[in-house]
């Protein structure tokens, strides 16, 4: 009789659960008509900003909706209140993303078939958010001219991950000496073929073809599902 | 950091899997993890430990496979192994890869039991 170990195959994702959500989250915003993007960054790189023009821009045309992670305070969503008239604050207490679940609450008594674009402002953090689906069909990473342009060295996965990099701040590239090549570059080692934003959010540089870029790609998902 | 609340998910889904089969006295799980799946190895063996507190698990041990990276590289037609994350291209004719194989991988491949 054999007394030692057994080794029992499981093969099992960890955030199955988180996937699985995801996924039915994934189904619900396609049924409903709403093209959903997440935005994830480090912490000041200018997300909120940027989200801010986003829906100001959009919401002429489209019904628009966002959804904003924090740690703490609803400092964001009041901001972005102003943008949009559907914002509500995701406080995570200590946890450093979004995942699925808090997505799913979140939305609970929403209509998302009263929207065109929902957009969720992920916790700014380039390592966690990376391996927690939220169900969105679009994933933008922002990098600011004010942090290094080796950032995308530096947090490979969350920039591998993304569909789409924006660059903001370019109203500051010429006072920081950012290096824009380097930047593109560098976006270009961990992430081959990523299409590359550059927006600021400030004079509005960028902020139309941004808004293009994203009525296009909801103009694809619809074609496709 | 995460590897926390990653290290809770791998928990109760091993409870769940236990309980499933059964009861099963659990010494050791085998974890598959991708060099990009946005995981660091230490923090989240590390972070076993506590989530295993109050649980069967207590005692487990965590053996983390570490899984490099595998593209397509679309001009060679072939499979490669790029020697980083940082350059995801083919080691042999450095064209740039995007369809990634293997490294992603966060997975419990197996379970070590008492017999």
């Amino acid at each position: 009789m054999n007394t030692g170990p057994r080794l029992i195959e499981v093969r099992a994702k960890v955030l199955k659960q988180n996937d699985l959500l995801a996924r039915e989250l994934r189904d619900r915003f396609r049924r409903s008509g709403v093209y959903v993007v997440s935005l994830v960054s480090s912490p000041g790189s200018g997300k909120t900003a940027f989200l801010e023009q986003l829906l100001s821009r959009l919401s002429a045309t489209r019904r628009v909706a966002a959804l904003v992670g924090d740690l703490a305070t609803e400092n964001d969503a009041a901001r972005l209140k102003r943008a949009a008239s559907q914002v509500r604050q995701i406080t995570t207490g200590t946890i450093c993303h979004l995942d699925a679940q808090m997505v799913d609450k979140a939305l609970d008594d929403w209509q998302l078939e009263e929207l065109d674009f929902l957009f969720i402002e992920n916790v700014g953090n380039l390592v966690c958010p990376s391996s927690y689906d939220l169900g969105e069909e679009l994933r933008m990473v922002l990098l600011s001219t004010t942090e290094g342009e080796d950032k995308p060295l530096k947090y490979p996965t969350i920039f591998n991950g993304a569909d789409i990099a924006v660059i903001t701040k370019m109203d500051l590239a010429a006072a920081t000496e950012f290096d824009r090549a380097g930047a593109r570059q560098n976006i270009q080692t961990v992430r081959p073929g990523m299409q590359i934003l550059e927006v600021s959010s400030k004079t509005g540089q960028g902020m139309s073809e941004c808004l293009a870029v994203l009525e296009a790609c909801r103009d694809a998902s619809r074609v496709l599902s | 950091m995460h590897e926390l609340s990653i290290a809770v998910s791998m928990v109760e889904q091993i409870i769940d899997e236990s309980e499933s089969r059964g009861g099963l006295q659990v010494e050791v799980v085998h974890l598959k993890l991708g060099v990009l799946s946005g995981v660091d190895k230490d923090a989240l063996a590390f972070s076993y430990e506590i989530a295993c507190e109050g649980t069967f698990l207590v005692g487990s041990r965590l053996q983390i496979e570490s899984i490099p990276l595998l593209v397509y590289c679309e001009t060679c037609k072939a499979e490669r192994s790029p020697g980083s994350i940082h350059q995801i291209d083919c080691p042999q004719c450095h064209t740039p890869c995007q369809q990634i194989l293997r490294g992603r991988e966060l997975e419990v491949a197996a379970l070590e039991v008492a017999a």
